[in-house]
């Protein structure tokens, strides 16, 4: 018996519902692939909706230069193994051509810079619908957001005229120049998330469990020392401590947590137990107070 | 675990918001630097309390106005279930939005504010939850506190409400009444101190006991197919699978089914959840079905039970909540989605405009206006298969599409 009892199988069901329908209602549709565990979530998920068949959409990565090592090899990896087409744009090449200028300074990260890059991506394959892993849980304006969010020529989202979204009927028709964002997984909350990569025994990225790392401290936070992508003080003493990733990020804006979580089951534990939530880490959001809807209004996923 | 779905209503103000923001802090659903958050933005806004609504009140427009203008989507659990929350706008000019939220909820919460009782909003979205036919509605009583927790002002807005009940269309709809003040906390995770009087449950006590029959509307099995799967790969060379989902009820292996339209008889020969099989596909399962026959199936098709088929027609009447700034107006032609099918539709003729404060009906009415909720007969191009809302919520419902702006601009309930 296929059962839909559990939380978990509900979530799931419906993902797939929505991966489906994406399939169906748009030309060309695209799922936006970043490395980490929302998105291969998204992955695991597109495979199991489409089986026996193919998944019929290809991957996009915009990678920001500043990913972790072990995302961009644990991505090929996945790819080759599901058969699956990656296609990668650079926020290099932006920055190369002028598109963008490079931030500067102590806390200077490319993760505003992805938004060209990857508007200029779906222009360039004329992709009209992105599959994306964004959750409502994960930060208040996304608590906003519907499951198909329609955006316009310039990939802006008008949070205050957004489509009534119905029962679990998806309103995929758009204009010429609009396309949508999709986000099967927007009613799952991290815990979920986690406990569905325990259920289905789905491999991550090594970042995501404890591991020794050369690190910083900075306004409370853990930031790698390993590479130089984050910018440090001198004053600024590197350690080494226990740590893992709750979001792997732009590695500009994304910080560690101590943890001793070495495996998939500890990590469900710990997130359980867990008083601060995931975006706690993440410098992006803490611009300002209406950071992530600003750059969700721009075009960010 | 069960997740159980709820929309708040209520008019502008009442305290949905804080209600949800007061439901997170004393389940310690609030993770230390959400709540540090709603601490500082209280304290800069010269508050002496802390400001719940800012839990949920995401855009940067809500905070400063202080308004709920879209849903918010709230996630928390308790040791017995998941709650995903849906806090709906309490402004008449974003009717549209309550809706959606509550569209998707078993339960549903009406918020009064205490100092006002029972005001037109309280009728427009307590008709709307009668509408959309949410098995449990709990009317919580607001802002005790601001009436000194007075047991008078409680029974008296619990009469008021009561005599709007009997006028009500969907009368198996459970309603629980409970006095709370949000801002406080008394009688919504925890019972209240200030109103010995009241011998109920407090609003979380009351949610956690509901069972899965309260609350899941079931009626007869419905798969519209959604996509047809065929790999054409060497191992599965002649594999035909309809990918759906399971609305109603359960199908299994060997079931006798029609394929509508062509209403072609087959069996069903597997069910497939990913590269498992199972006998059964139970409702709200995402599942793929094949047939012991090779016919032509495509999206927008309905497998049903061969003794259980809906109406098959091209035309119907429907309640519309109508959503858009443009009129609907009789000869209008819109684009009818029905699950997954979409046909095109031109309306008939408006029967007649409901007034959502159970005043009556209004007849000869040339259009219908944002927010207007109203009996409309249209015609199809193609039969669609459908069931009365009251019967079948998700086979009875559908949504409305401008054909120009693509946007939805109304949603129906079959009658
Ligand atoms: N004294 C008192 N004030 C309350 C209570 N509940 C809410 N309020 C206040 O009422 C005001 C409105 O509360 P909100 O929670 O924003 O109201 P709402 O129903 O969400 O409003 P909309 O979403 O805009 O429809 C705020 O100033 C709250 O602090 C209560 O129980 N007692
Ligand atoms: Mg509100």
């Amino acid at each position: 018996m296929k059962k839909d009892t559990s939380n978990i199988n509900s979530l799931e069901n419906e993902a797939i519902y929505i991966m489906r329908e994406v399939a169906a209602q748009f030309e060309k549709p695209v799922l936006l692939f970043s490395g980490g565990k929302d998105s291969i979530t998204l992955v695991r998920l597109a495979v199991k909706a489409f089986y026996p068949a193919k998944v019929p959409f290809p991957l996009l990565h915009i990678d920001t230069g500043h990913n972790f090592p072990e995302t961009i090899e644990f991505r090929d990896r996945l790819c080759k193994e599901l058969g699956l087409e990656l296609i990668v744009r650079n926020v290099q090449d932006s920055i190369d051509e002028g598109k963008v200028k490079e931030e500067s300074g102590r806390y200077a990260s490319r993760n505003m810079l992805q938004t060209t890059t990857l508007l200029d991506a779906l222009e360039e394959f004329k992709f009209d619908a992105a599959i994306g892993g964004a959750r409502r849980d994960e930060e208040k304006a996304r608590a906003k957001e519907r499951i198909f969010s329609v955006r316009d020529d310039f990939g802006q989202w008008d949070e205050k005229n957004q489509r009534p979204e119905l029962f679990d009927m998806l309103n995929g028709s758009i204009n010429h120049g609009q396309n949508v964002r999709v986000f099967p997984i927007s009613n799952w909350t991290e815990l979920d998330v986690w406990s569905y990569i325990e259920k289905e025994n789905i491999e991550i990225p090594s970042i995501y469990f404890a591991h020794k790392r050369k690190v910083f401290l900075r306004d409370g936070m853990i930031w790698s020392a390993e590479d130089d992508v984050v910018y440090r003080d001198e004053n600024e003493e590197v350690i080494e401590k226990m740590v893992r990733f709750r979001t792997v990020g732009d590695m500009s804006c994304t910080a560690a947590v101590y943890s001793d979580a070495v495996s998939i089951s500890k990590v469900v534990e710990e997130i359980r137990d867990s008083t601060i939530s995931e975006r706690g880490a993440r410098i992006d959001d803490k611009r300002s107070e209406g950071a992530m809807e600003k750059r969700k209004q721009q075009g960010y996923f | 675990m069960e997740v159980l779905k709820i929309a708040t209503a209520g008019s502008v103000d009442d305290g949905k918001s804080t209600l949800i923001g007061r439901i997170l802090y004393d389940t310690k659903s609030l993770t230390s630097d959400k709540l540090k958050a709603i601490e500082d933005k209280s304290e800069q806004l010269g508050y002496d309390y802390l400001d719940f609504s800012l839990a949920t009140d995401g855009l940067m427009a809500e905070r400063e106005q202080g308004i709920t203008i879209d849903v918010a989507h709230i996630y928390f659990s308790t040791k017995k279930k998941s709650y995903i929350i849906a806090d709906t706008p309490g402004h008449v000019e974003y009717t549209r939005n309550m809706v959606t939220g509550a569209s998707t909820s078993q339960a549903s919460i009406v918020l009064i504010d205490a100092r006002k009782g029972v005001i037109e909003q309280t009728n427009r979205h307590f008709f709307i939850n009668n509408l959309l036919r949410i098995k449990d509605v709990v009317v919580a009583i607001n802002k005790m506190d601001l009436v000194d927790y007075s047991e008078e002002v409680y029974n008296k807005i619990k009469a008021d409400f009561t005599e709007l009940m009997s006028k009500r269309d969907y009368q198996d709809q459970k309603i629980t009444f409970i006095p709370v003040s949000a801002l406080k906390g008394d009688n919504v995770v925890n019972k209240s101190n200030e109103m010995p009087w009241y011998k109920g449950e407090a609003l979380l006590e009351h949610l956690e006991q509901l069972d899965k029959a309260d609350i899941f509307n079931s009626g007869t099995p419905r798969f519209p197919v959604q996509y047809v799967i065929r790999p054409k790969t060497e191992e599965f060379h002649d594999y035909r699978g309809y990918a759906g989902k399971v609305y109603g009820g359960d199908l299994s292996v060997g079931d006798d089914i029609i394929v509508l339209p062509s209403k072609t008889r087959s069996k069903i020969k597997d069910i497939y959840f990913y590269d498992e099989k199972y006998e059964t596909a139970s409702r709200r399962s995402s599942v793929t079905i094949t047939l012991e026959n090779d016919i032509n199936v495509s999206r927008g098709d309905m497998i049903v039970k061969e003794n259980d088929i809906p109406t098959i027609d091209k035309q119907f009447t429907a309640n519309v909540c109508w959503m858009d700034t443009d009129q609907l107006t009789p000869g209008g032609k819109y684009i009818i989605q029905h699950g997954v099918n979409k046909v095109l539709a031109k309306v008939d003729r408006i029967n007649h405009k409901i007034n959502p404060d159970y005043s009556g009906f209004e007849k000869n009415v040339t259009g219908l206006n944002i927010n207007d909720i109203a009996s409309v007969s249209f015609k199809l191009n193609k039969p669609i298969f459908y069931d009365q809302f009251k019967n079948h919520r998700t086979n009875g419902s559908f949504i409305i599409i401008d054909p120009q702006s693509n946007n939805t601009v109304g949603a129906g309930f079959i009658q």
